[in-house]
């Protein structure tokens, strides 16, 4: 995020795309909904009438996968309209007139017809927009689970920056991310382009550095990502995987074809607390600490690096995570890595080597954390970045980007568009909220969440047992009809291993940040 | 323009506009207090508790409610004020089942602190006899009207915190009580079991059925962490008993998420002591999983990687991190993969 939760409360304008956060961020959504209860106005963009619809002014419910169309089109307005902060994108950006020519071909005429929209829609929630400022702008997976994700994404950043929105409290780009520690793995280097810090794998000094600071020859090749990884398992390439703390076998898509993946692999390795469905593959299985056996740091989407701390010993022979890659660390490479404890790996390896994070160290960390960057030991904290309008790379840069439609769309053999996310009483695969005393009581079944149309004409009672079908697998579950859910539209969790969505959902990627397209695949729905 | 002030138990004090009486108690260190009152939410003045008495004033005035105003001349705890007060815990220790020792808030409770700081020594009101039946149908939350003082915090922290808008008041007079839409139980309810009712109880009425019998206040260690769930990262207070976590409250006025939690951050802990956890490392023989020691897992690892290298080059090895688990752990599996292996193939799950 490039501001902050403290944001969201004090925001006046609000505009939430692809978000379904009374659910999947529920204490973020309650920020947001005291906003509204201030006066402040929300807008939300979702295919879905999901719970934050009854707190906003607009709801523009657009079909699955037409962001792009849907964006263009309110820039479209806002330049047509001189609604746009003509000051703030001729001093802080480059690239208008690309943009510009590119939106033009959006009139709110077309965007709409892609979205499924009324048009008036377009040209209100543009005027809206352009109404108050500073709005801030939240997404989601919604946005990221796409063909086209990285568009998307791209597509927000234009759409504020025209705004003059970006560098400013209650402004930005605001990623929600999923997960406890998702923002942190990445600041860690756990990603096959860049060392901790975001330095570049392939940068002749980054790897000099590195190589000085680990004390070995370092590759200069970008290593594949989790896809190409899974492919390589089957094409031989790959011959060991070393899986920690994921459950591919249900998390990715298209669970046949991830444990075609899995049993293919020569030698896997899997690391985790749980026996899970992806364990089952392994050939060794390594007992980790959880969660509050161990110190350390968690990093959330506000970049703020908080203390996690231990209340009990693992069970068992189970061990600190860290622990076992050091162990291997000498066992494969003979190395000593003289870190021993989180605190010792924070404090004199990361902190030391990622710029962003050197004034961030244990003693700091009593309190509320530190946001990153931290340049230095006196730093505060970054609570909101690019400060006012000032972007870290010079200027913001818009990038044309062009509608393209999901990968597979519904046809007459698969007529509904399957879309999945998180429900609020599950957390993933269950490994952790499916052994919560009384969570499973509160939701104990996965269902296909349906329109009261397509019920109708379908035949389909609330309740009733009916079977998803799509190119790649099928699943029966109790349909849910609720006018949530738009006509055309398909709703599922993946939460359950009987009925997860990913026995359907389509293995292709976004080609740059290689995101699978969950948000939409072809599903037909029969009655059994 | 001058900060405004006004008179508090003799003391003068500066105040900004739309202040309370009792927030500028507060930010001077004046101990006014108080039951219903909850930080940030609407006053409803219904507990009588923070009653002050400001010169010139017809009644005490509930503190919570009353606009500071500049040469206000109020004392805090003057007899008038004690005698008031009193009177008002009296009731409210009437006004239900208050017994402590049988009450799971025993040693965390508002109106027990309050009749201990007044020194209320036995009950001069009768109470109902009757109440209306404990809900524990749900599998987070015991609902104990008999010890429900109807305070409306709940309401409250319901309506204006998380603005999920599950509760209110309900019925009148000896009848009223908290209800949801229709007085169904919660799990029928639109309740989605974030439980801030709970968190801010300020007796026993609204309970964590997990923590129940678990262990008193005065037994357990607070330890504060971030929760394991979404990448808001709040940060919660773990209640240890005896190296167990008993039951989870959120760290006030803590950032992100302000004294606040969802369903999966306060009720989602106990996965840890599930007996599925993996205790030993398994080497799998013939199909089927084996016990086996650190040295024998770690060792057939490392020498399995170490002839992979060997024969197809540190590229036929790829690793996937963790994104639930902490920073440390991703840093070493990349260093690892990096510094040793010798190979960037090394992701985890942030592109899905």
């Amino acid at each position: 995020m490039t501001n902050s939760f403290a944001d969201f409360a004090k925001a006046k304008m609000l505009l939430v795309i692809g978000s379904n956060m009374t659910e999947a961020h529920p204490v973020a959504a309650t920020f947001l909904k005291n906003a509204v209860l201030k006066g402040g106005e929300l807008i939300l963009v979702d295919p879905r009438r999901t719970d934050l619809a009854g707190f906003a002014s607009i709801h523009a419910p657009i079909k699955v996968g037409s962001d792009i169309a849907f964006i263009n089109g309110l820039m479209h307005v806002l330049i047509k309209e001189d609604l746009y902060d003509k000051k703030y994108v001729d001093s802080c950006c480059t690239g208008f007139e690309t943009i510009k020519a590119k939106v033009m071909e959006y009139p709110p005429e077309r965007a709409a017809e892609i979205c499924g929209l009324d048009v008036d829609m377009i040209y209100q929630v543009a005027r809206r927009l352009a109404a108050v400022k500073p709005a801030m702008l939240m997404y989601t997976l919604g946005i990221t689970e796409h063909t086209c994700g990285v568009n998307n994404v791209l597509s927000c950043a234009n759409l504020q920056m025209m705004l003059g929105n970006v560098g400013f409290e209650c402004g930005g780009v605001n990623p929600l991310r999923g997960q406890n520690n998702v923002q942190g793995a990445c600041d860690m280097g756990a990603l096959p382009n860049v060392y901790p810090g975001y330095q570049k794998v392939g940068d002749p000094q980054a790897q000099a550095k590195f190589e000085k600071l680990w004390g070995a020859k370092l590759s200069d090749k970008p290593g594949l990502v989790m896809p190409h990884m899974m492919d390589g398992l089957v094409t031989g390439k790959i011959k060991a995987f070393y899986i920690f703390g994921e459950n591919l076998a249900n998390s990715e898509p298209d669970i046949k074809h991830v444990e075609h993946c899995l049993e293919s692999a020569e030698f896997l390795v899997c690391q985790d607390i749980f026996p899970t469905e992806t364990t089952r593959f392994a050939d060794v299985i390594f007992p980790a600490a959880a969660w509050s056996e161990n110190d350390g740091t968690f990093t959330n989407s506000e970049r703020r690096v908080s203390r996690v701390r231990t209340v009990s010993t693992p069970p068992g022979e189970a061990k600190p995570n860290w622990w076992i890659f050091k162990e291997l660390a000498r066992r494969i490479g003979g190395q000593s890595w003289t870190s021993n404890s989180a605190q010792e790996i924070w404090d004199n390896e990361v902190s030391v080597e990622a710029p962003q994070l050197c004034g961030v160290k244990y003693a700091r960390l009593e309190g509320d954390g530190l946001q990153w960057p931290v340049p230095s030991l006196d730093h505060p904290g970054t609570c909101t970045l690019h400060k006012d309008g000032c972007f870290t790379c010079g200027q913001g840069r818009f990038t044309p980007v062009d509608w393209t439609p999901p990968a597979e769309v519904p046809d007459a053999e698969y007529p509904f568009t399957l879309s999945t996310g998180r429900r609020l009483y599950h957390y993933h695969t269950r490994t952790q909220t499916g052994r919560c005393q009384g969570l499973n009581d509160l939701l104990g079944e996965e269902t296909a969440d349906i329109s009261p149309a397509d019920a109708d004409s379908l035949g389909i009672e609330h309740g009733e047992m009916i079977r998803l079908r799509s190119r790649r697998g099928e699943v029966a579950l109790k349909a849910k009809v609720t006018d949530q859910v738009p006509p055309g539209m398909v709703w599922m969790a993946f939460h359950f291993r009987e009925a997860c969505a990913n026995w359907l959902t389509n293995p292709v990627f976004d080609p740059v940040s290689w995101t699978a397209e969950y948000k939409a695949c072809a599903v037909r729905i029969e009655k059994l | 323009m001058a900060k405004s002030t006004l008179m508090m138990n003799g003391r003068e004090v500066g105040f900004e506009p739309g202040q309370t009486i009792l927030d500028v108690a507060r930010a001077h260190g004046v101990d006014i207090p108080s039951l219903c009152y909850l930080k940030d939410c609407t006053p409803t003045g219904a507990c009588r508790v923070c009653l002050v008495e400001i010169k010139g004033a017809r009644s005490l005035m509930a503190a919570c409610a009353m606009p500071a105003a500049p040469g206000m001349e109020i004392l805090t705890e003057s007899e008038k004020v004690v005698k008031a007060r009193k009177l008002n815990i009296e009731l409210l220790l009437a006004s239900g089942r208050h017994d402590c020792v049988t009450c799971e808030a025993n040693g965390d409770c508002t109106l027990q602190d309050l009749a201990y700081r007044y020194k209320i020594s036995e009950l001069r009101f009768e109470r109902p006899e009757k109440w209306y039946p404990t809900e524990d149908l749900n599998p987070m939350i015991i609902r104990d009207f008999s010890r429900c003082v109807l305070c409306g915090r709940c309401i409250q922290a319901c309506n204006e915190v998380q603005v999920n808008r599950a509760i209110s008041f309900g019925y009148r007079g000896a009848a009223a009580k908290i209800i949801t839409s229709g007085d169904k139980p919660y799990h029928e309810s639109d309740c989605v079991f974030c439980g801030q009712c709970v968190e801010v109880c300020p007796v026993g009425a609204l309970k964590e059925k997990k923590a129940k019998g678990l262990g008193r206040p005065w037994e357990v260690e607070k330890v504060r962490t971030t929760c394991p769930y979404c990448g808001v990262g709040c940060q919660l207070w773990l209640h240890v008993k005896d190296g167990k976590i008993i039951k989870v409250t959120a760290v006030e006025d803590g950032a992100p998420n302000q004294g606040r939690l969802c369903v999966k951050g306060r009720f989602g802990y106990d996965f840890i002591y599930s007996e599925d956890r993996l205790k030993t490392p398994l080497i799998k023989e013939n199909g089927e999983f084996r016990p086996a020691s650190w040295d024998e897992a770690l060792d057939l690892v490392a020498d399995k990687f170490k002839g992979i290298i060997a024969e197809h080059g540190p590229d036929a090895i790829a690793g996937l991190s963790c994104a639930r688990s902490i920073n440390e752990d991703s840093y070493n599996m990349q260093k690892l993969f990096r510094a040793v292996i010798g190979t960037n193939n090394i992701d985890h799950c942030a592109r899905t």
